[in-house]
């Protein structure tokens, strides 16, 4: 499959294959990474801490590459790398809180206590999740409105919207792949000790 | 085939943008495989040193 060059972009738009993808997976990681932090707090759960703690590296990752391409995009495009605008700036913000909560867990040692940390300040970094998605609107800056809504229909070509979907679903599985396989790990060593792992390593 | 990779002009700014995806993935697959080497050498070592692998109840131990 191959999607057709854009009438006015040319060959730059194909780089909304990834910026796309990869800016809604830093959003939607960071609201999945607040309701796990929500019910290790709330329950006391162990394992919806270390959940929390496995999305944090992806969606960091995923936050920088939605920066990064989109510098890439819009250099071309809007004649520069970055600018102070209303989506790039509280993008920013998201990737800061992103590596807060990382530095956070590495500068407590107790694992529990930097559980609760960690909770508190990833459900206080929340509130920015919103405000990026309405940043479009509520501020009007560079950032371009919206092509793709669930209400009406897509502002594109559907050859072009069908190589997006797909990427969207290969970030998003790529996602939950890795984010599984962190915690996989991140339970062998924070439960070590427990006499199941001794075991399950060993044998 | 070096029309695709000309991308219309836009080259640098394609492959800047699809390079860095690509080497996040692969930087955090490769992590990632090297963490749980790490974890579960480290436990194995540990499981060694203890020789008989009593059952400890207590899960509650620094990462």
């Amino acid at each position: 499959m191959v999607a057709p060059t854009d009438a006015t972009q040319h060959d730059a738009y194909r780089i909304i294959f990834i910026h796309v993808p990869t800016a809604w997976m830093a959003m939607f990681l960071y609201l999945v990474m607040a309701l796990w932090s929500a019910l290790a707090l709330g329950f006391q759960t162990r394992l919806s801490a270390m959940m929390a703690q496995a999305i944090a590296p992806t969606g960091a990752a995923m936050a920088f590459l939605a920066l990064w391409t989109g510098a890439f995009w819009g250099r071309p495009t809007w004649g520069t790398y970055w600018a102070w605008d209303a989506r790039m700036t509280s993008t920013l913000i998201l990737l800061f809180l992103y590596l807060g909560v990382l530095a956070l867990r590495n500068a407590i040692d107790d694992p529990r206590r930097a559980d609760r940390a960690c909770a508190v300040l990833s459900l206080t970094g929340a509130v920015n999740v919103p405000i990026i998605y309405f940043s479009v609107q509520w501020w009007n800056t560079l950032h371009q409105g919206s092509t793709i809504s669930a209400t009406a229909a897509p502002k594109m070509a559907s050859m072009m919207l069908t190589g997006l979907l797909l990427m969207t679903f290969a970030v998003w599985f790529y996602c939950i792949a890795i984010v599984l396989g962190r915690v996989r790990t991140i339970i062998l060593e924070r439960e070590r000790g427990t006499a199941w792992v001794a075991q399950a390593v060993t044998t | 085939m070096s029309e695709f990779f000309y991308m219309g002009g836009y080259a640098w700014y394609v492959w800047m943008a699809y390079g860095a995806f690509a080497l996040a993935i692969v930087i955090e697959v490769l992590a990632l495989r090297a963490r749980r080497r790490r974890a579960i050498e480290l436990l194995r070592a540990t499981a060694a040193a203890d020789n008989a692998p009593r059952a400890r109840l207590n899960p509650a131990r620094s990462t």
